[in-house]
């Protein structure tokens, strides 16, 4: 069942459903991504050396995990990842690009190449958070949750794993947004309402068109 | 109860061919695709690579269809899929069959204007390269596509086997590929992680990897109509959470991976391993980090190769065309060579293949390991 979900989308962020940083003045991503950092109290320095796109899934995980401290029920290997994006690691592609482009200026940085991956994200939300779980990144042209949630049971029913954060995290130059759950088998915090998916599917869709 | 899953059929398209059969024959000759690449739109130096022959993918493609319409990328999965369902009822336009692709960076090349021709630049987006496929083979189902770094090809497979198991679809066809390109050499070569030769996976001196393309498709089905078909037992991932760019120094992902596989292969029935297809990319920290890694899961006895020696690092198209290789070595009872290695690294903690041998192989082990920290593990066999 889902248990949490956060949603970045158009400088606005929401936690279960409740805002919780918004801002229309700012107007680039960089910005808004470090006013979240500062707002969540994060103190991790390697942030500023990931890319925008990983830079974007991290900070939506560390909103979505807030206060779940999921660390202490389940084991490091108990916890999975399964995102999905339309534009790949394009964002970084195209920077990583422009270095090699011109041969009278090539300079190919082994830091930009390693984020023309996608999945170097789950490896950093790995890191930050001692998970060892099951990964899979998917691209796919429309956001199709009902698929991501399908694979992210599967693992879960098949028991390969116990937690699975899952969902969508795409970035380009002119448009960033994320849609986070968090899946889980059984429900240890009794606090909240079991989530409906196609409530959060309406809520997200309502801060703008999921596709540009 | 959970569908069985079996590997129909299969193709390899590499520099040494494109069937299974002939990669797998020229393997057995211990013939190797990598030549030294003089190539100035792909790199400013000669760079060893595995590349796949243009002009005769051309002469093939253009049977099925105009060849300036599609990428090499693109080309090179519509035939191997043409191919791999030749022998097959597989009704490739029918709901019950799912196409899966995984590939790394797609038609990357396409950045360069230079490379364009007829294509239009947004097949640079890796699911439109799927589309183009699903398109190609009229296929009605939403195409899924993979990119998970070296492990996208074996997590693929998994992704393929779990959705027959659960009877989501009674067919799956998993292709993987991915090109030489300027921007993959470019970015190898910045991490120094190329090799100064053709790679020497499990060597003493192993100073790198090699560049490979290529593709691979293997077709699952629920349905078995040859007694002789191997089956998919597991599979699982596992992430380091360690390092984005480097092994981690005790092998924790991938041994979390293999562990897990074999718990599940256990319960399923399957007792022993008899071979182990490597990640092998030759690099330093690689390939002894898939010794600790193995060591720590107690398969330090049993039969171990890379292929890399053969067609190089095929990224996306990597973990398919070894499994396939697995397959192969699986029904015909023998082991390939680990191909480049002279003196073994590690060989009191693994038991690496230096020349082809003859050996009964009921249940096989495959890893790969990619950036990002992630690891996966499959586990294949004859019969549960």
């Amino acid at each position: 069942m889902i248990t949490a979900y956060s949603i970045i989308k158009n400088n606005v962020s929401i936690v279960n459903g409740k805002p919780f940083l918004a801002d229309n003045n700012t107007e680039t991503f960089s910005k808004f991504v470090e006013q979240l950092y500062k707002k969540l109290n994060i103190h991790y320095p390697k942030f500023y050396k990931m890319d925008n796109l990983t830079k974007l899934g991290f900070i939506n995980s560390e909103l979505l995990l807030q206060n779940k401290n999921i660390n202490s029920y389940y084991s490091e290997d108990e916890i999975g990842l399964v995102f999905a994006n339309k534009s790949s690691s394009l964002d970084t592609d195209l920077k990583f690009y422009s270095t090699i482009e011109n041969r009278n200026q090539y300079f190919p940085s082994p830091s930009v190449f390693v984020y023309t991956l996608p999945n170097i994200m789950l490896g950093e939300i790995c890191i930050r958070n001692r998970f060892k779980g099951e990964n899979a990144f998917f691209i796919m042209e429309k956001f199709d949750s009902e698929f991501i949630l399908e694979y992210s049971r599967l693992l879960l029913d098949t028991n390969r794993t116990e937690c699975c954060i899952a969902g969508w995290v795409e970035l380009l130059p002119d448009n960033f947004e994320s849609l986070f759950f968090l899946l889980e088998k059984k429900k240890y915090n009794n606090n909240l309402k079991t989530l409906e998916l196609k409530n959060i599917i309406r809520q997200y869709e309502d801060y703008g068109a999921i596709n540009h | 109860m959970k569908n069985s899953v079996f590997i129909i059929s299969d193709n390899i398209i590499t520099s040494l061919g494109f069937t299974s059969e002939e990669n797998i024959n020229n393997m057995k000759l211990n013939k190797s695709g990598i030549r030294l690449v003089d190539d100035p739109d792909l790199f400013i130096q000669p760079f060893f690579a595995s590349i796949v022959n243009k002009a005769e993918l051309n002469a093939k493609f253009s049977q099925l269809s105009d060849p300036s319409k599609f990428t090499h990328l693109e080309k090179m999965i519509i035939l191997s899929i043409y191919e791999a369902l030749k022998n097959t009822d597989v009704d490739v336009s029918k709901k019950n069959t799912l196409i899966i692709i995984s590939t790394t960076k797609g038609n990357i090349d396409l950045l360069n204007k230079q490379n364009k021709g007829n294509i239009e630049q947004n097949r640079v987006y890796l699911w439109n390269v799927a589309k183009v496929i699903q398109k190609y083979f009229y296929n009605p189902n939403f195409p899924v596509v993979v990119s998970n770094a070296c492990i996208s090809g074996l997590l693929a497979i998994i992704i393929g086997a779990n959705l027959i198991e659960l009877k989501k679809y009674d067919n799956v066809i998993v292709a993987g590929a991915d090109v030489v390109s300027e921007f993959i050499v470019s970015g190898f070569q910045s991490f120094k992680s190329l090799s100064d030769g053709p790679c020497k996976p499990f060597d003493i001196n192993r100073n790198g990897l090699t560049l490979g393309e290529g593709c691979g498709t293997l077709i699952l089905s629920s349905n078995n109509l040859n007694t002789e078909n191997i089956l998919f037992a597991d599979g699982g991932t596992a992430n380091d959470a360690n390092h984005i760019s480097g092994p981690s120094v005790n092998g924790e992902g991938l041994y979390l991976a293999v562990r897990k596989t074999l718990q599940k292969s256990q319960q399923k029935g399957i007792k022993k391993i008899d071979y182990i297809s490597a990640h092998g990319t030759a690099t330093r920290y690689n390939d002894e980090m898939e010794t600790i890694a193995l060591s720590r899961a107690n398969l330090s006895g049993v039969p171990v190769n890379s292929l890399k020696g053969y067609w190089g690092h095929t990224l996306g198209a990597a973990g398919i065309i070894e499994s396939i290789a697995s397959i192969h070595s699986m029904r015909g009872g023998f082991i390939l060579k680990n191909s480049g290695m002279e003196n073994q690294d590690f060989s009191d903690r693994i038991n690496v293949i230096d020349k082809l041998s003859t050996q009964e192989i009921n249940s096989s082990l495959k890893i790969s390991s990619g950036f990002g920290g992630c690891n996966a593990a499959a586990v294949f066999t004859k019969a549960i």
